[in-house]
């Protein structure tokens, strides 16, 4: 059986400056089939795509669709060879229509009246054959993710895409929605389209894929096909060596309380309400997981903690001492005195400043500390010896506490954080995202840092949006959703379970 | 009291003009997603150029296409240092601004000896007024004829464009397939380049009209209101037009209400001066001259609630490096 190949690459390079982003790349995607890409962040992925679909121009190399010869020089001639692409930031306009977003780009001609009339009936169409209802005259920026990105597929489609790009299409959606855009992408497959996914997930690619090719630093590494593959080995591609999917750690031992959060209630600068009378509390030895799609109050708990972001009310008791948030405007040096330390969400935002040296980051916030000098003046010499000891000890590459922070990678950059937060030996540690951008192998090295400060019987309180993370880690699961506590859960709870909770299932129904 | 409403709004129209053509100007740039505030600059060009050409032809028409070339000319410059090579759009503003001041003034000097004026127009080197049919037969009409006549009537053909470029703006933004795109590039440029569209040359065609009207803006001045261009005659009209586009949250039929607004302020205190006012009795001629700008800054301060520019202007758009 001679099957039709949708995309064809052959040798595919690009270079960025010294960075070499792809290397030789052969891919073959057959039509009507789902073809997943997977690969750390920074494997290139993202860039190969973007060659497909004529953002940037491959250095050399052959690409064919449906078996002719192309150069895609211009997004414009990918549309016309009928490749869409789903960015993993949507490429949307906020305040226009979903109707206006759909025709952007392809209108019909030169009054709107002309073309609009037709896409509206296109998208009755679209929505009838695909199952993707949307309505027409939303505006899009009040529309949930899910939503918006069914309007990027919308989009594409309304161009008359044959072959769909989706760039990690799941980071942004909960379980409920990730699994309604699987059945969107099986019922575009069985129509005779050909969907690329591209994504670092591997459960997604187990569930959805037909084939799968592993990318590692800029090379293509394997194609297989998914039925005759596993997680494990795809991982092992993924980095070039096994790695340990699961944590390894013993059953936690928890001791009295570090941290206990009474009452707290936090308003947003637009007057919202945004965390909703939260209560908990973390124990010596343990590490208690707050999970929930982002924006549900998780980020504003984490900094009303902090003392970043003012409370409204709540009374915060760090290691023995009773702070009452609402009382005054309370500084994040003083709570961090305490005995708390704080690996922010956005480490780029809050937690690093990527401009300055290495080593002036691993002092950052703690730069009043006598051991990093005396009175206004820095002694540079004894903030280099710390910045080096954290280097050494986890593992941040390259070595050299000289460089400018923002030149190392994504997960050396959050060990840079990690060990200045850790090493000041907390009692409690809030930590955010600890992972998001990062590639597998400091995945590996962050998680297990955790694990050894609650064994050495600190608190640690996690938010993350990857719930395989929070299940991985936590002892306790605390699920958010709406600025409240809806449910806590034990981490082996089945993760259809907690999916509902993080979509706002009411607590009855999920119990 | 009735005739005097009508002198008042009649002159009112008038001082709006510019003001309204300027601020339509700045609309089709920023709605791009590129702060202009070089309108002032563009104006004074344009006035320049357009006072000097209709002295030099004796064509106000010809000085009016002059007025407008120079404008699209500093456009284009302003496009070419933001658009083309990304540089910061307040910083070349306020060198468009100092270049138009300086240059008008030397060339002013260079070419005619009058301190930096130009020759005065007069006959078919200005714009006179129109009056519209049956004016004249309707002005007895108590009420409609005062309106009419006076008010609506009695204009040069400049007002009449200004007021027209209102639904003819509204129409393109809203109604066509470049406005779409020009009101998508100013919120988010990587939606419209992944669309396959150039941001570049679409947003220089927005300035482009930017040009055009600001162009319009200073003939007006020079070969319509006035007879002759005269140093620094826009005294800081651009920078009004740019607070009228922001209180009118860059919409075109608000941005005509703030004009006509900032025109009617202008109009009264041209019309207070040397004027008894009730229980506070003469008012000096400078207080009343800053009226319009004090009231500029209150109703910015405090009136109009949040004004959400366009989301991606002031930014040049470069491609992410993934």
């Amino acid at each position: 059986m001679s099957e039709q190949l949708a995309i064809e690459l052959e040798g595919i390079d690009k270079r960025f400056g010294a960075v070499q982003a792809n290397k030789d790349i052969n891919l073959k995607v057959k039509k009507g089939s789902i073809h997943g890409i997977v690969g750390e962040n920074g494997a290139g992925k993202s860039t190969l795509m973007s060659i497909l679909y004529g953002f940037y121009h491959a250095d050399g190399g052959e690409i064919r669709v449906d078996g002719k010869t192309v150069t895609i020089a211009s997004s414009q001639a990918a549309i016309a060879l009928g490749i869409g692409m789903v960015h993993q930031h949507f490429m949307l306009v906020d305040n226009f229509t979903v109707l206006e977003n759909v025709i952007l780009g392809a209108e019909g001609g030169a009054r709107l009246s002309e073309g609009i009339g037709r896409a509206r009936a296109e998208l009755k169409r679209l929505e009838a054959d695909y199952d993707l209802k949307v309505d027409p005259d939303a505006i899009t920026g009040d529309l949930p993710v899910g939503l918006q990105q069914r309007v990027e597929i919308l989009k594409a489609l309304f161009r008359g895409a044959d072959i769909l790009i989706l760039d990690e299409p799941t980071g942004v959606l909960t379980p409920p929605e990730a699994d309604h855009l699987f059945r969107i992408l099986r019922v575009l497959r069985d129509e005779g389209k050909t969907v690329l996914l591209i994504t670092h997930k591997l459960r997604e690619i187990m569930a959805v894929t037909d084939e799968v090719s592993v990318m590692r630093r800029g090379e293509m590494v394997a194609t297989r096909e998914t039925s005759k593959t596993s997680m494990g080995e795809l991982a092992e591609l993924m980095v070039g060596r096994r790695v340990l999917l699961d944590v390894e750690k013993t059953p936690a031992q928890p001791g009295a309380p570090l941290l206990s959060v009474e009452g707290l209630n936090v308003r947003d600068a637009r007057g919202v309400d945004v965390v909703k009378d939260v209560s908990f509390e973390v124990r010596a030895g343990e590490i208690v997981g707050i999970a929930g799609v982002s924006g549900n109050g998780q980020s504003e708990l984490l900094e009303a903690i902090a003392g970043i972001r003012p409370a409204r009310s709540g009374i915060v008791t760090i290691d023995g001492t009773r702070i009452d948030l609402a009382a005054a405007r309370r500084d994040p040096a003083e709570i961090r005195s305490y005995g708390l330390a704080h690996v922010p969400e956005d480490r780029h935002r809050m937690g690093l400043v990527t401009r300055f040296h290495e080593y002036e980051n691993a002092i950052l916030g703690y730069h009043r500390d006598p051991a990093c000098g005396r009175g206004a003046f820095l002694d540079l010499d004894a903030i280099r010896a710390t910045a080096r000891a954290g280097i050494e000890k986890y593992d941040i590459r390259p070595p050299d506490c000289s460089l400018k922070t923002a030149n190392f990678s994504g997960g050396n950059q959050q060990k840079i954080v990690l060990a200045r937060e850790i090493e000041r030996d907390p009692a409690v540690l809030l930590v955010g995202q600890p992972t998001r951008g990062v590639d597998i192998g400091a995945i590996e090295f962050i998680h297990k840092r955790l694990v050894a400060l609650r064994d050495a019987g600190k608190a640690v309180l996690l938010v993350s949006v990857e719930l395989d993370e929070v299940r991985a880690l936590a002892d306790r699961v605390l699920v958010m959703f709406d600025g409240r506590v809806v449910g806590e859960r034990a981490p082996e709870t089945a993760e259809s379970e907690l999916g509902l909770l993080m979509a706002g299932a009411t607590q009855e129904a999920a119990e | 009291m009735f005739d005097t409403l009508i002198l008042i709004l009649d002159s009112t129209v008038r001082l709006s003009t510019p003001l309204l053509l300027a601020a339509l100007a700045g609309l089709y740039s920023e709605r791009s997603g590129v702060f202009d505030i070089g309108l002032e600059g563009k104006m004074l060009g344009a006035a320049f150029a357009a006072g000097a050409a209709a002295a030099v032809t004796g064509s106000a028409w010809i000085g009016l296409g002059a007025g407008i070339l120079v404008s699209i000319a500093l456009a284009l410059v302003h496009g070419f240092a933001c658009i083309t090579h990304r540089g910061n759009q307040i910083v070349s503003g306020v060198a468009i601004n100092f270049l138009a001041i300086g240059l008008t003034a030397l060339l002013g000097q260079d070419w005619f000896r009058q301190g930096g004026r130009t020759p005065p127009v007069t006959g078919d080197a200005r714009f006179e007024t129109l009056v519209l049919p049956f004016a004249d037969a309707l002005r007895e009409v108590p009420v409609i004829g005062g309106i009419y006549s006076e008010l609506l009537s009695g204009h040069n053909v400049l007002v009449y464009i200004a007021f027209l470029a209102v639904p003819f703006t509204w129409w393109v933004l809203f109604r066509t397939r470049f406005g779409l795109r020009l009101r998508a590039v100013g919120e988010n440029p990587a939606a419209v380049d992944t669309a396959g569209i150039s941001v570049t040359w679409l947003r220089y065609r927005a300035v482009i009209c930017t040009g055009i009207l600001c162009g319009i803006a200073g003939a007006y001045l020079s070969v319509a209101q006035s007879a002759g261009f005269i140093k620094d005659m826009t005294a800081g009209k651009g920078f009004i037009a740019l607070a009228a586009l922001i209180f009118a949250k860059w919409k075109p039929v608000p941005v005509m209400f703030a004009c006509l607004l900032f025109g009617f302020l202008d109009a009264v205190a041209i019309r207070l001066q040397g004027q008894q006012v009730p229980g506070i009795g003469e008012v000096p001629v400078q207080a009343i001259q800053a009226l319009p700008y004090i009231l500029t800054v209150v109703l910015l301060a405090g009136f109009i609630g949040r004004a959400v520019p366009p989301k991606a202007g002031g930014t040049a758009y470069v491609k992410e490096r993934s």
